[in-house]
């Protein structure tokens, strides 16, 4: 249990740096968040109004107190483009980035766990040959290029894809339905990568001992390999599958520009060019603080699964 | 062993049956053809109407909302809104146009560039030029259901002349209005400072909104236009729907969604959003996308009533260098103009559609236009390189071409001018910038070199094309400063004869196109790309766009 | 075996070809690469234009074999800054230890903890675009991915033999650090350069896809893939040879990478 807490403080305490590293990064920007505001013709009693109430005359390590606990709190600030809370402009848009991530993240697990047993369970046969050579290609294409042509073929040829966001009010169906396309652009490369990890752990696990110790035990072959085997093989998949959380955001982002998504990214990139850094800080945050909560997560699992590993 | 090998597999296939089946499971009910946007327009043609009306609350279908007739439809436009205000000073055409849709003036835009009564029913002139009467027309009524009166009409003109919000004048043309009254409960006038002929087309652009609902404008705009305001999502959509109470001829679509395709790639994927059926209607799309388009779709050409020009900071060097008397800044920008090659430039862009304007005005205003500026700096190297020697620059120098990402014409002339302006060892490098931006530094901030980019005119007045670049004018956004011109604008404004304000005008005009102020290049060709079954789409001479008229053929 | 030799060798080929290709394109291209033509707009490949031209008659070919050079001198770079950077830093943190050590390695969690194009993204709003912007970010942000790997593999080489014998002999700590610790970490170090030029390449792209990169004077292949997007219908190969070029980038990095390890043994 010791180690548990232990992991829960390191949590903490990289959460407090990524807020940290968030805060300092939109406070050393040389650009006055009150001229885009104001405009350029405000005196300079408005100006020092404005500073005043938006705090900008208090000292860093104030703001940056007052920041966090209003942070914490669920209170993001104010967007400075669209003069609303940045937490009711985002929630729609954590919500589809969330969406489009989980659900790639599905795709992932649901294609490569079976592909990569597959290809392990006869190694060089044809599906093994055929799996290895087409994940090295589908590993090395970009996101976006497969975007394109998710959109060229399941738009323009077959015309089974609509271009058109569906929000999650226009029915839950529907909307996994719309972002299943984008979300096979996002999915694809991570799929061949993990097919080829698990296929290589589970190859690894099959020459260690104690499979032939099971088998000769008279254990049956599909008890030895989903028993036996997967487990201890899963155990670098998952630390993987992790370890992509990041990289799935990250392409989510791109993939999101690319189908019109109003997700996270969407509203990073216009939020950037709008200098709205209240709403590009709040992004960054959540961003991070999803990653680093997945790689805990990673982790417990992780001690959950190999015995080896003490002090649970 | 060949039964776990027939599990796996099957669990494979599965998984990977379920992601085409998901993917194709829904898209059974709709027509599936290529060309879903001639299918899927007008009736949807696997529902029964009759049926449809009999039982308007069926269990759940495929289709998000069923309707009986399809009688809305999703227009994409290339920019977010800058703000629902209609009086926010800051919006820029491509927001105004869509709001034209919702508020009026007491007189609104006409096709033909003029103005025609609107809150008003009626206006009088006085003699002097300074006093308008406006009588009000009965019946107007808001969006939220109550009578439009003398009071919110007093209310929305002290709000754009500034004394309803500390001063800040929010509609320029405003700036020289000295009172509002209403004498009684059906009439209005306004009292100017100074005569000024083109008053009354600014008066369209003071939208009526009722008394002292100004803050909310932002959220909750109300106005008394043909449509109503439903929802806007930032950087989504603006949905508007028919406002029943409309005292003019009512529109004929029930709802309109405006749906905003931001970033650098938005032209193409407005275009796959049309071919895959997702948008009835673009406006402002490229002519050179013509290809890619097709033929299944209304195509209409027009010019964009705007010019596009590379615009030159003149308070920055090299352009603003005055060395022993010699305007080492103009003779660059002379030189400039004459190493660009304008006909390439509208060949490259426009497909050669595009029209030369030669100075801030663009051929739809018949009245100010002047062909002939077109032709004064004819691609001439020669004449180019010997003007940069005189100026003292035989080697050129580096210079930046800031341009929004959005529009993708501008980057297109930018990349060429770029490219022509080498021959005069000019380095320039060209800079892309996301709109918000490019709205912030180069506009408003003015902290540019240069910028291809396009300015347009809400009306026909000649203030948004020419009085702007007089010297102290909030709007002059590349710092020309001539005081010439200054004068000639001056006296266009408040002179009371309509030929003289011609002929001043024209030689405004006529002074940009010398001292080469920016490089004016075009009006650029653009294309209204429309559903088939649509119609009554209306070209205006200014930069509306007018959805009223537009309907589903019968 | 045998085949773990085939990936490499085809790896190295594949890499080799495009390097050449890359690095002829910094130098010589068939056409000037930003020359426009009006009367070949569009025009479809053929003998004289490889690829074709764009919309603006430049000659396609010339502009793949430019902006592949662009991309690769951008990706060596920031493998030079963040694996310079990385190696020191990974170096010292894993032989000295201690709470120096604890301290970097939560800083670099902190850092991997932002997706990495999200956070380039917003460094290049603040610095701006262009081809050094876009080094400099993205090589800061693949330094935390070095120091860890090669933090990982001096822990545990400095618990070997040859290294405490170096330590009882009296050789100076750096020396042991730079001189005999860090050849050994090499192959390890290797396969981390693979994966690190495919990111580099595949950040890159992305980002300059996205606008927020470099600028039109150095196109990219991530920018021309932008561009050529618009007329996806007009002129296809655009988009065709763009894409190719990219995947075939990282499938040749990638291939020597699975190589590496499959000769390290640990990638079957």
């Amino acid at each position: 249990m010791t180690a548990f807490f232990k992991r829960l403080a390191l949590l903490l305490v990289t959460m407090l740096l990524v807020t940290a590293l968030a805060f300092a990064a939109f406070t050393v920007i040389p650009a006055d968040p009150t001229a885009s505001i104001l405009g350029m013709n405000a005196t300079e009693e408005q100006i020092a109004a404005l500073r005043a109430k938006l705090g900008l005359d208090l000292p860093l390590w104030q703001r940056y107190t007052t920041w966090l606990t209003d942070f914490v709190r669920g209170n993001f600030g104010t967007s400075y483009r669209f003069s609303m809370p940045v937490e009711d402009l985002l929630r729609p848009r954590v919500e589809a980035t969330l969406a489009l991530t989980g659900l790639s993240f599905l795709l992932i697990v649901a294609v490569s766990l079976p592909l990569g047993l597959l290809a392990a369970h006869k190694e060089d046969g044809l599906l093994d040959r055929l799996v290895t050579v087409c994940g090295q290609v589908t590993m090395s294409i970009p996101n976006f290029i497969l975007g394109i042509g998710v959109i060229w073929l399941f738009a323009l040829i077959l015309g089974v894809f609509q271009q058109k966001y569906v929000p999650p009010e226009d029915g839950l169906w529907a909307h996994i339905r719309y972002l299943l396309f984008p979300a096979l652009a996002v999915a694809l490369p991570k799929t061949a990568m993990t097919v080829r990890l698990l296929r290589g752990s589970v190859l690894g696990e099959l020459r260690q001992d104690y499979v032939r110790t099971a088998y000769s035990k008279g254990n049956a072959p599909r008890a030895v390999l989903v028993f036996h085997v997967l487990r201890n093989a899963m155990i670098p998949v998952v630390t993987f599958l992790a370890m992509t959380i990041p990289d799935i955001m990250a392409a989510s982002i791109v993939i999101e520009q690319l189908f019109g998504i109003p997700g996270l990214g969407q509203m990073l990139i216009s939020s950037i060019g709008n200098r709205d850094y209240p709403v590009v800080q709040a992004i960054v945050v959540i961003a991070a603080f999803v990653v680093v909560a997945c790689s805990f997560l990673a982790d417990l699992l992780y001690r959950l699964m190999d015995p080896r590993i003490g002090g649970r | 062993m060949n039964t776990l090998r027939r599990a796996l597999l099957l669990l494979a296939a599965a998984a990977l049956v379920l992601t085409s089946l998901c993917a194709c499971g829904a898209g059974g009910t709709e027509p599936t053809s290529t060309v879903p946007a001639t299918a899927q327009s007008g009736e949807l043609p696997t529902e029964d109407p009759v049926e449809a009306t009999a039982e308007p609350t069926a269990e759940p279908t495929p289709e998000p909302t069923p309707e009986p007739k399809r009688n809305s439809v999703t227009v994409g436009i290339a920019q977010d809104l800058d703000s629902l205000d209609p009086h926010n000073p800051g919006s820029n055409a491509g927001t105004s146009e869509v709001l034209f849709n919702l508020f009026e003036g007491l007189v609104k835009a006409s096709p033909d560039g003029g103005v025609v009564p609107a809150v008003a029913s009626d206006y009088t002139v006085s003699e002097d030029g300074l006093t308008y009467t406006f009588t009000l027309r009965e019946g107007v009524k808001f969006h939220n259901g109550a009578a439009v009166t003398a009071e919110d009409v007093l209310y929305s003109l002290n709000r754009c002349a500034g004394s309803e919000n500390e001063g800040t004048v929010l509609v320029p043309a405003f700036s020289i209005v000295s009172a509002v009254a209403a004498p009684d409960e059906k009439t209005v006038t306004i009292t100017l400072t100074e005569p000024n002929l083109e008053f009354i087309l600014s008066v369209a652009e003071a939208s009526i909104i009722p008394k002292d609902s100004g803050s909310q404008m932002a959220t909750d705009p109300v106005g008394t236009g043909p449509f109503q305001f439903v929802s806007y999502t930032p950087q989504e959509s603006l949905v508007v729907k028919r406002f029943e109470d409309y005292w003019g001829t009512p529109a004929k679509l029930d709802e309109v969604t405006f749906q905003v395709y931001l970033g650098s790639s938005n032209t193409s994927a407005m275009v796959m959003a049309l071919q895959s059926g997702t948008l009835d209607m673009v406006i402002h799309m490229p002519n050179t996308m013509a290809p890619e388009i097709g033929t299944d779709f209304t195509v209409l050409q027009d010019t964009m009533k705007l010019v596009q020009a590379l615009y030159i900071n003149n308070a920055v060097e090299p352009f603003n260098i005055e060395k022993d008397g010699v305007k080492v800044g103009e003779l660059i920008r002379k030189a400039m103009y004459y190493a660009i090659d304008v006909p390439a430039i509208i060949d490259f862009v426009c497909d050669g559609a595009g029209v030369a304007t030669g100075t801030s005005m663009y051929p739809a205003q018949q009245r100010y236009f002047m062909p002939e500026l077109a032709e004064n700096y004819a691609y001439n190297l020669d004449m180019a390189q010997e003007l940069m020697s005189y100026a003292g620059y035989p080697d050129g120098f580096d210079m930046t071409i800031t341009v929004p990402n959005n529009y993708e014409q501008h980057i297109l002339t930018a990349e060429v001018i770029a490219e022509q302006l080498k021959a005069i060892h000019i380095n320039a490098t060209v800079e892309q910038v996301e709109w918000g931006a490019w709205y912030q530094d180069v506009y408003k901030d003015r902290n540019f070199q240069t910028s291809v980019c396009a300015i347009s005119a809400s009306d026909m007045s000649a203030r948004e094309m020419l009085v702007r670049y007089a010297s102290d004018n909030s709007k002059n956004f590349i710092n020309f400063k001539d005081a010439d011109y200054d004068a000639k604008v001056a006296a266009a404004q408040t002179t009371l004869d309509q030929e003289e304000q011609i002929s001043l005008y024209k030689e405004a005009e006529t002074i940009l196109n010398e001292k080469a102020a920016s490089l004016w290049i075009q009006d650029l060709c653009e294309l209204v790309v429309l559903d088939p079954e649509l119609e009554g789409y209306t070209f205006y001479c200014t930069y509306v766009l007018d959805m009223s008229t537009i309907g589903f053929k019968a | 075996m045998r085949r773990h030799n085939w990936y490499l060798r085809l790896g190295c080929l594949l890499t080799a070809v495009m390097v050449m290709f890359s690095l002829v394109g910094c130098f010589w291209t068939p056409y000037d690469p930003s020359a426009l033509s009006s009367t070949d707009r569009y025009a479809a490949p053929s003998l004289t234009h490889l690829f074709g031209c764009d919309s603006l008659g430049r000659d396609i070919f010339s502009r793949v074999m430019q902006g592949a050079g662009t991309t690769l001198s951008i990706a060596f770079a920031v493998l030079l800054l963040g694996g310079t950077a990385g190696l020191v830093i990974g170096a010292l943190c894993g032989y000295v230890g201690g709470a120096a050590d604890a301290l970097v390695m939560r800083l670099c969690d902190a850092v991997a903890a932002f997706p990495s194009i999200l956070l380039a993204l917003v460094v290049l709003a603040v610095t701006g675009p262009g081809k050094r912007n876009v080094i400099l970010a993205l090589g800061v942000l693949f330094i935390p991915s070095f120091a860890r790997l090669v933090r990982g593999e001096f822990l545990r080489q400095r618990e070997l033999d040859y290294v405490k014998a170096a330590r009882l002999a009296g050789v100076r700590e750096l020396r042991i650090v730079f001189v005999h610790i860090l050849p050994n970490t090499l192959p390890v170090l290797l396969s981390g350069v693979t994966i690190g030029f495919n990111n580099a390449v595949l950040a890159e792209a992305s980002m300059s896809y996205l606008g927020i990169g470099v600028t039109p004077q150095d196109p990219s292949l991530g920018y021309m893939l932008s561009e050529a997007q618009g007329f996806l219908m007009r002129a296809p190969w655009y988009t065709g040879a763009l894409a190719g070029t990219v995947i075939l980038l990282v499938l040749g990095a990638g291939l020597i990478g699975e190589g590496i390890r499959a000769r390290m043994g640990d990638g079957t």
